[in-house]
């Protein structure tokens, strides 16, 4: 029931400004992008998908930038390892 | 696949554990509440909890609207689906869930006619398809799935459909987090917010819980690495003793939520004086219903349910599973009278209900479960 | 790491798993769309109902197919029905689909698919013009698996049953491996095969239904697998057991086995190939790919010392070269199948309830 998932925007269909077809991983579908009316939502977007309809529009910047914290946390303990490891207690 | 995959990977699971590992207190004990069934599933779906220490433990919340149906509701719904020329339809997950009589799976052998839809919209189109038959959307879920459930109303109204009714059972989450907030046999240090929820309702509505009760939130996505960075966030709030709002799932949640999504939900329909939550009680202010402007889509008026308020069966420790005060295991009838395959009650039959994801994911998720896949 | 299970816990799950190993009983009065699924509620209904009243050491293995010697002739016989949904599905119809299946759960069984019966029930006002598509379909299918359809039956029903045509199908092949196979074999230290990528033949029916509106380049896997078994078989004569897995997909498989063999088995799920649109479907679906049918997918539990072998043989052939080793057999927890998640947890594959596709094959 919490169930999204992320969608790529493939078009927007011409006689119903309303509808999109998205691409989920090879898979297309028509959602409904109207809960989206106050954005523009162009092809090459990714939103937020849950029961046919878009709920959000995934903001790369912030995508982005959890990835980044990731990466920092991994490298952060990827380096205390290598310490940890290079230090020899005798 | 995209923003997916990257959230799964498990070098960075590993890395996150330790940072959280090493913001633990040694000797304290550290209490959060994932309120959200879909975390609750991605938990045990992906074991992360074999990435936690031992002192932190996760409660599961109350956050799965199937979960919350009263068996009432259900039997409520198979009587309209009785009806003459009723074409039911409902999401997937509600298939299962028993009323006193039987789930809708039982209901349909019986001769009713109660079919899955993946959207409501779906729900729309069998209307227009059966003209001669009168369509009904069991509408169920928290405000994530109450914005789809009114663009509904609002197209079927647009293109004047009248073969077609809403059974309301939307209910909003605030009103639950109070609940557990206030019950006197919880000690919660923080929790993993609703992530979806959020995309509507954005993170103000949760300052209440920093501000007024002084534990800290963080609003989390469903990869594994979100809950993973969530904790962490929680961690660190509580070691620098802050109790704030923080948003980790930015990159899908707006602060300010969807006002759009606001805006419908608040044109078709109102707030219910109370609802009756299974395990929780009667909560005021806690469900939607139809306004009165669409009163000829709402089948609770069309078809005069019976209403009849049904006691959980005796055993059912549903109710405290809900607030978190047992683990599932610790329900009496878990895993013996109260199986995935015989379901008494709504813990078990949803995929995100603890006791079934439990049951089904994370059984044995410990040293047996590890020792034989490492040999 | 998260603390071994307190005594208390540990006492709930023994008490789980002494219930787990209880008599099958059926609680309903009427049969749902759960008894169809082919997973928990499925099982029930055959142990409970079928077995119980049809006890026989011939049954009892509720194996793809019964195997028996008569005056010599070491023979398999096995029977399916098909009640697909819609009729006609990109990569094939219900008539290939029956043909195919019957061959396949015979050549599971170790035997080399011979003759097939062919029973329809069409509807009143079905088109005679689809009915001679799906026969010509299965005359292909049956052509290029070298079996012939031998004898058959047609029933017509009124207007608004059978969903147009519904067929019955049984096979009876000739065992020519003097291997005994089975489940009976498998044991601690084999290992896992799978054929190809699954979950497309489920999905693509799913899809082709029409009602969620969801476009995907998919097609159906449905196809005769007697050869590539043949050739595992020639190759490898560690090979255990295999089973066609259908209806309940893979997690399915992997769980009578678990429970026939009183085995753990271990998936490695960064193995188990699953094609990025069946993955993209599936999630958007909220469905598991391991439970979804296949129809052209056999597992196979083989000797842990051949497996690499294994891989090769089944590679080698045009229906293998996805093939993949998905996982392993410990002897602990047994009945239980586990899954190493790509994320480096582990969790329990349970059998499913209900099926989230009905009426897939």
């Amino acid at each position: 029931m919490c169930l999204g998932i992320p969608g790529e925007v493939i078009e927007i269909l011409a006689d119903r400004t309303d509808l999109a077809r998205v691409d989920v991983s090879g898979v297309k579908r028509a959602i409904n992008i109207g809960l989206l009316s106050e954005e523009t939502v162009e092809p090459g977007d990714w939103v937020l998908i849950h029961v046919g309809f878009a709920l959000s529009k995934i903001d790369e910047q912030e995508a982005k930038a959890a990835m980044e914290f990731l990466e920092s946390i991994g490298k952060a303990y990827e380096d205390e390892i290598a310490a940890l490891r290079n230090s020899e207690i005798l | 696949m995209r923003y997916v995959d990257e959230f799964r990977d498990a070098d960075k699971a590993r890395a996150l554990s330790a940072t959280i590992a090493s913001l633990c207190e040694p000797g304290r004990e550290y209490k959060f509440m994932e309120v959200c069934g879909g975390h609750t599933h991605t938990i045990y779906k992906h074991g992360l909890e074999d990435y936690l220490p031992e002192n932190i433990t996760l409660i599961h919340g109350p956050g799965c609207p199937v979960c919350v149906i009263p068996m009432g509701r259900i039997d409520d719904s198979i009587h309209i689906a009785r009806q003459p020329n009723v074409l039911m339809t409902s999401f997937g997950d509600m298939m299962r869930v028993p009323g006193s009589g039987g789930n809708f799976f039982d209901s349909n052998a019986e001769g009713t006619n109660i079919r899955m839809v993946y959207s409501p919209l779906d729900s729309l189109k069998v209307a227009r398809q059966n003209p001669d038959m009168h369509v009904v959307f069991m509408a169920i879920g928290f405000e994530t799935t109450a914005p789809s459930t009114a663009m509904t109303l609002l197209r079927a109204e647009r293109e004047g459909i009248d073969n077609f009714s809403v059974f309301c059972n939307h209910i909003t989450i605030i009103p639950a987090i109070k609940a557990i907030l206030d019950s006197p046999d919880l000690r919660l240090d923080g929790f993993i917010g609703p992530g979806h929820v959020s995309t509507v309702i954005g993170c103000h509505p949760y300052e209440f819980i920093a501000r007024d009760y002084g534990k800290p939130i963080v609003v989390a996505g469903f990869e594994p690495l979100d809950i993973l960075q969530s904790i962490y966030m929680l961690m660190l709030q509580l070691k620098e003793n802050r109790s704030e709002v923080e948003n980790q799932y930015s990159r899908v949640v707006p602060w300010n939520g969807n006002p759009t999504a606001l805006r419908v939900i608040a044109e078709t329909m109102e707030l219910r004086p109370y609802f009756e939550w299974r395990g929780l009680g009667f909560i005021s202010h806690s469900a939607l219903r139809l306004r009165e402007r669409y009163a000829r889509f709402d089948a609770e008026l069309k078809f005069a349910v019976p209403g009849v308020r049904v006691a959980d069966p005796k055993a059912c420790q549903c109710g405290e599973v809900l607030k978190g005060v047992l683990k599932p295991w610790e329900c009496k009838v878990f895993g013996t009278a109260c199986t995935p395959e015989t379901p008494i009650g709504t813990c078990m039959v949803s995929p995100e209900g603890a006791c079934a994801a439990y049951y089904n994911f994370g059984r044995f998720t410990r040293t047996r479960v590890r020792e034989a896949s490492l040999s | 790491m998260s603390a071994p299970p307190s005594h208390r816990e540990q006492q709930v799950l023994d008490r789980i798993e002494r219930v787990r190993k209880r008599r099958a009983k059926v609680k309903e009065e009427r049969i749902t769309l759960s008894h169809g699924s082919g997973g928990k509620a499925t099982q029930t209904l055959i142990e409970a109902i079928f077995l119980d009243a049809f006890r026989n050491p011939l049954l009892e293995p509720l194996d793809d197919a019964a195997t028996f010697t008569v005056d010599g002739a070491r023979l398999a016989l096995t029977t399916d029905s098909y009640v697909v949904s819609p009729l006609f599905f990109p990569g094939g119809n219900i008539g290939d689909l029956a043909v195919n299946g019957t061959v396949n759960d015979l050549a599971v069984s170790g035997a080399r698919p011979l003759y097939l019966t062919a029973g329809f029930i069409l509807e009143e006002g079905f088109p005679v013009a689809d009915l001679s598509r799906i026969v010509d379909s299965m005359r292909a299918a049956a052509d290029a698996a070298g079996v012939v359809i031998a004898t058959g039956d047609t029933k017509v029903v009124q207007r608004g049953k059978a969903d147009g045509c519904y067929i019955n199908t049984a096979g009876v092949g000739v065992r020519q491996d003097s291997r005994d196979l089975g489940m009976n074999t498998v044991r601690p230290g084999d290992a896992v095969l799978v054929s190809g990528p699954i979950g497309e033949h489920g999905v693509t029916v799913m899809l082709a239904r029409g009602e969620l509106d969801i476009e995907a380049d998919l097609v159906s896997d449905t196809a005769p697998v007697h050869g590539l078994v043949a050739d595992l078989l020639a190759a490898t004569p560690g090979v255990r057991a295999m089973r066609d897995a259908t209806r309940g997909g893979v997690a399915t498989i992997l769980n009578e086995v678990a429970r026939a063999a009183d085995v753990a088995v271990v998936v490695d799920e960064a193995a188990v190939p699953v094609g990025t649109e069946v993955r993209g479907a599936s999630e958007l679906l909220g469905i598991d790919p391991l439970y979804v049918a296949c129809e052209g997918r056999i597992v196979a539990i083989v000797d842990g010392a051949e497996a690499d072998a294994a891989l090769a043989v089944m590679r080698a052939h045009p229906l293998g070269r996805e093939a993949a080793i998905i996982g392993r057999v410990r002897p602990d927890p047994p009945g239980l199948v586990l899954l190493n998640t790509v994320f480096g947890g582990t969790r329990i594959c349970d059998l499913l309830v209900g099926d989230p596709l009905p009426r897939i094959c």
